[in-house]
């Protein structure tokens, strides 16, 4: 086989502004022939994106490529001049980056994006690339292919955009496709449909392509080879199954443990003895402006419990918690913390209200001030909540530093000098400082590396048993939520469709679109994908999209169990099942799957 | 869309009647009224009644202004005291002196603070951005009649290529209108091209930072087609309104340049009418700067609303 890509002794250095230069990549030596997928997997700050990106020559503001050759087609294309390295990009190497809705240009039309490459490089006029990009969209499966490009990025959804991005880097015809987390950013029941297009295109066109991720799950379903990095050096290379099976190093048999069983496989925790609960949200609509997001939810979170609300984005997890906080006022229904009545907006919550309900947002980075110690970050909260003050407020400062595992001397240091697990850590000792009953956390681990979530989880597990404290857990990651929550909530366009002790929850009978989320989460079996695409649940889930305030029963326009003239008219009747699960369904419960 | 642009041109309406009620609240508050000013030093108190009476004065306030709007929105801008023409005549043959003035400078900073600004943000760092960059400075530091006066020094004083004065008469060929008008246009351009360049560099050089910017870097895309094509359209909206807020800065600016050039403008008007308390003349100069800022800023607004997709093309 013949190599499209050759990377020898690759170095890449970055600095800080105003620092010096550091080395990022420090030697890496790869090569990806044609028609062939090579995994780049590590941890954030292992080198895999900016290896990727070094593959077309091209290097973040801030870094350079310090040495080593890049072959491609042949051509050391760090021996070009940097307009002839400008030609090769968009031309025969082609990329595609996490997140399509903030790679596409708002202000332009897609399908004048999608062909820009090709027509700047003068491979063809502008309605006859139109007609190529087309074929692509019918190829990957797109809805009105002909229509699609004239559309602006804002109105198509998440996971077609990203099948659009596709479009858009193999629009070009590119000998090399760069994937950088394209599927990262997604929804399970979405990634299924967007792997398929990217699997199946880079098999019609014969490209070579390198996958950049930190998912192995999904690696399993692309990969030809893996290749493992670990601060910027490389540990491990080999073909798929050998690496996901029979690791030979140290680190990639821990990035291997860290991966969590699928759902159904977890040992889930017994649900305890029933106490008190110190959240009781009982019928809730709320929204934002003239949008109706929740509609009669009600939830309940028992002390020292950990419930866990699951569902697609704009299902409204992140409202709910909203509504809990007092953040997003409720329109109708109550809130009782603590078994007090809690006023409908935060303004008008007396200080130990407050107190008892804490908030952990998913970007610790845009959660903390950069511009603030983290002595100041944690100290704050105990001088308002606890009136500590002077000796005894860097005390506890030092305490709760303590607790969340980082070394007491972090107080003097500002958030950006802490890495993403750090940050976070540390914006989950400033909800603690409150001393709160309940901690609402918002998809705390989802920007966080596999390895490091899992520590986030241990620490969340241990101080609910040291302090008792209960969590409301927002996630769209099915196996955290299996693993560590007593109860599960499973929402839906707003409305609770499914909810229990996790144990009856995650096993049959399932609400439909249960079912649905807990077969899209991939699988570490190779092949897991072909077999999961095909079925008509996931058909049917791709052809839909999520519906606020439907007349029926939300789900019926994803649903192959949906019966006409019933689900899509009347809403669905509240079934209670042995266990204590609600389900939310016209089905009978012996025909639920 | 057509919802969002309709409130922002009620709230324009709103905000011009507002400015009229300040404008006619500002001059009544002012010493004496107009029979005062009318009679002057020989005024006597039974003179001044039956004055006030004629003029209809001694109606409540309120009434007044209800009056004089009604006459404004039927195009009757009252009469000078002062001269006794009416204010509309007045006006009319000044307006068109301010307005060229106004225009010129527009039509020459706009364009070319906009080219300066996508220039240094595609040069950014560079030896052309940071030379601009100091220029531009040091015109936003120097006040305009003093920029003027150099000018007028160095063009017209020595080098006697220019004319100092900005009078043109209607016989006046090509030529002799351009060294008449070069100077204040050029004095007027100077104070605000500085500060739309810089917000265009820096709206610009913002949005370099976004994936969609990366993304079209890596389809191998030169800076020049990132900075206009990619980055330009997602900047318009602070542009646009720094454009509009230098315009109608411009338009009441012009007052400086009027009087270092001898020009018969508007602002010149205003300024004798002061002097002479002409207040049906005051609050219809006042009137019109207002209604050109209100308009500007308005026109700015709406047309951000239309270069936004989102708005232009709902889901």
């Amino acid at each position: 086989m013949s190599d499209i890509l050759t990377i020898k002794n690759l170095r890449v250095e970055g600095r800080p502004p105003g620092g010096a230069y550091v080395p990022i990549v420090k030697g890496v030596s790869l090569n990806v022939a044609k028609g062939e997928v090579l995994a780049l997997i590590g941890e954030s700050g292992s080198g895999k994106s900016t290896i990727s990106l070094a593959s077309m020559g091209f290097a973040r503001p801030g870094c350079r490529i310090a040495g080593g050759e890049i072959w491609l087609n042949g051509r050391d294309i760090m021996k070009l001049s940097p307009q002839d390295r400008h030609a090769l990009r968009g031309d025969e190497v082609s990329y595609v980056a996490q997140s399509a809705a903030a790679s596409f240009n708002p202000a332009l039309r897609i399908g004048k994006q999608v062909i820009e490459a090709p027509l700047w490089h003068g491979a063809g006029d502008a309605a006859t690339l139109t007609a190529t990009a087309v074929d692509l969209y019918r190829k990957l499966d797109l809805p009105n292919p002909d229509s699609v490009g004239e559309k602006f990025p804002h109105q198509v959804s998440g996971g077609q955009l990203q099948r659009l991005m596709a479009a858009m880097a193999m629009s070009c015809g590119p000998d090399l496709l760069i994937l950088d987390e394209p599927t990262t950013a997604l929804d399970v029941t979405t990634q299924i449909e967007v792997l398929k297009a990217f699997k199946d295109i880079i098999r019609d066109q014969g490209t070579a392509a390198i996958y950049v991720t930190h998912d192995l799950a999904v690696v399993a379903q692309v990969a030809d080879r893996i290749l493992v990095l670990k601060n910027g050096e490389m540990v491990e290379e080999g073909p798929t199954a050998q690496i996901l099976h029979d690791p030979q190093h140290e680190y990639t048999r821990m990035l291997m443990d860290a991966v969590r069983p699928a759902p159904h496989l977890v040992d889930h925790v017994d649900a305890s003895a029933a106490q008190a609960p110190v959240i009781s949200a009982r019928n809730i609509t709320a929204g934002y402006g003239a949008l109706t997001i929740l509609s009669d939810v009600s939830v309940d979170v028992p002390a020292a419990s950990v419930v866990g609300v699951i569902g697609e984005s704009g299902c409204g997890k992140s409202t709910l918690a909203r509504v809990v906080a007092g953040l997003t006022p409720l329109r109708e229904g109550e809130i009782r913390l603590d078994g007090k009545v809690a006023a409908p907006s935060v303004k008008d919550r007396p200080r130990d209200s407050l107190k008892d309900c804490q908030i952990v947002f998913q970007m610790a980075d845009t959660a903390l001030n950069p511009r603030q110690r983290i002595g100041d970050i944690l100290g704050r909260p105990l001088e308002f909540y606890q009136g500590l003050k002077g000796r005894a407020r860097v005390e506890k400062v030092g305490d709760l530093l303590e607790l969340v595992d980082l070394p007491r001397s972090f107080a003097t240091r500002f958030p950006g000098e802490l890495s993403g697990g750090q940050k976070q850590r540390i914006n989950l000792a400033r909800a603690l400082a409150a001393d709160p009953k309940v901690i609402l956390c918002d998809e705390v681990t989802s920007a966080l590396d596999t390895v490091v979530a899992a520590g986030v989880i241990e620490l969340l597990k241990s101080l609910k048993d040291k302090l008792g404290v209960a969590y409301m857990f927002i996630s769209h990651d099915l196996s955290t939520v299996a693993s560590f929550a007593d109860e599960v909530v499973v929402l839906y366009a707003g409305q609770v469709v499914e909810k229990g002790p996790s144990k009856v929850v995650f096993s049959p009978p399932f609400h439909p679109y249960t079912k649905l989320l807990l077969s899209s989460v991939p699988e570490m079996r190779q092949g897991w994908l072909e077999g999961v695409a095909d079925t008509g649940e996931a058909k049917a889930a791709s052809a839909g999209s999520v519906v606020i305030g439907a007349k029926g029963c939300p789900f019926a326009n994803r649903c192959t169990h949906a019966i006409v003239g019933t689900c899509d008219v009347t809403p669905p009747p509240v079934r209670t099942l042995p266990g204590e699960l609600e389900i939310a369904c016209h089905l009978p419960i012996e025909e639920m799957p | 869309m057509y919802r969002i642009i309709l409130t922002r041109l009620a709230q324009g309406l709103l905000t011009l009647l507002l400015a009229s009620i300040i404008i006619f609240g500002a001059t009544e508050i002012l010493p004496g009224d107009v029979a005062e000013a009318i009679l002057g030093q020989s005024r006597t108190e039974e003179a001044l009644a039956t004055l006030r009476e004629e003029m209809g004065l001694n109606r409540p306030a309120i009434v007044r202004y209800f009056d004089w709007l009604g006459g404004m929105l039927q195009g009757d801008l009252g009469t000078s005291l002062a001269t006794k023409r009416p204010v509309a005549d007045m006006i009319e043959s000044r307006m068109w002196n301010t307005l060229r003035l106004a225009l010129l400078a527009a039509a020459i900073s706009v364009p070319l603070s906009l080219a300066l600004g996508l220039w240094s943000a595609i040069r950014a760092g560079g030896r052309v951005d940071k030379t601009l960059a100091m220029t531009t400075l040091a015109l936003i530091a120097v006040p305009e009649f003093f920029i003027g006066l150099i000018l007028m020094k160095v063009f017209a004083v020595e080098l006697k290529w220019l004319s100092a004065s900005a009078n043109t008469r209607p016989y006046f060929d090509f030529w002799q209108n351009f060294r008449a008008l070069a100077l204040p246009v050029a004095t007027l351009s100077f104070a605000v091209i500085a500060h739309m360049m810089r917000m265009t560099r820096s709206s610009v050089i913002n949005i370099f930072t976004s994936p969609y910017l990366e993304m079209a870097a890596l389809k191998g895309l030169p800076k020049r087609r990132l900075v206009v094509r990619h980055a330009l359209p997602n900047a318009l909206s602070p542009i646009l309104t720094v454009i509009a807020l230098n315009l109608s800065y411009m338009v009441s600016g012009v007052i400086i340049v009027e009087t270092v050039f001898g020009v018969p403008g508007l602002t010149r008007l205003l300024v004798d009418g002061v002097t002479l308390r002409d207040i049906p003349l005051i609050q219809a100069c006042a009137m019109i700067f207002g209604a050109v800022y209100i308009l500007l800023n308005l026109l700015a607004d709406v047309l951000s609303i239309m270069a936004n997709p989102r708005l232009r093309y709902p889901k």
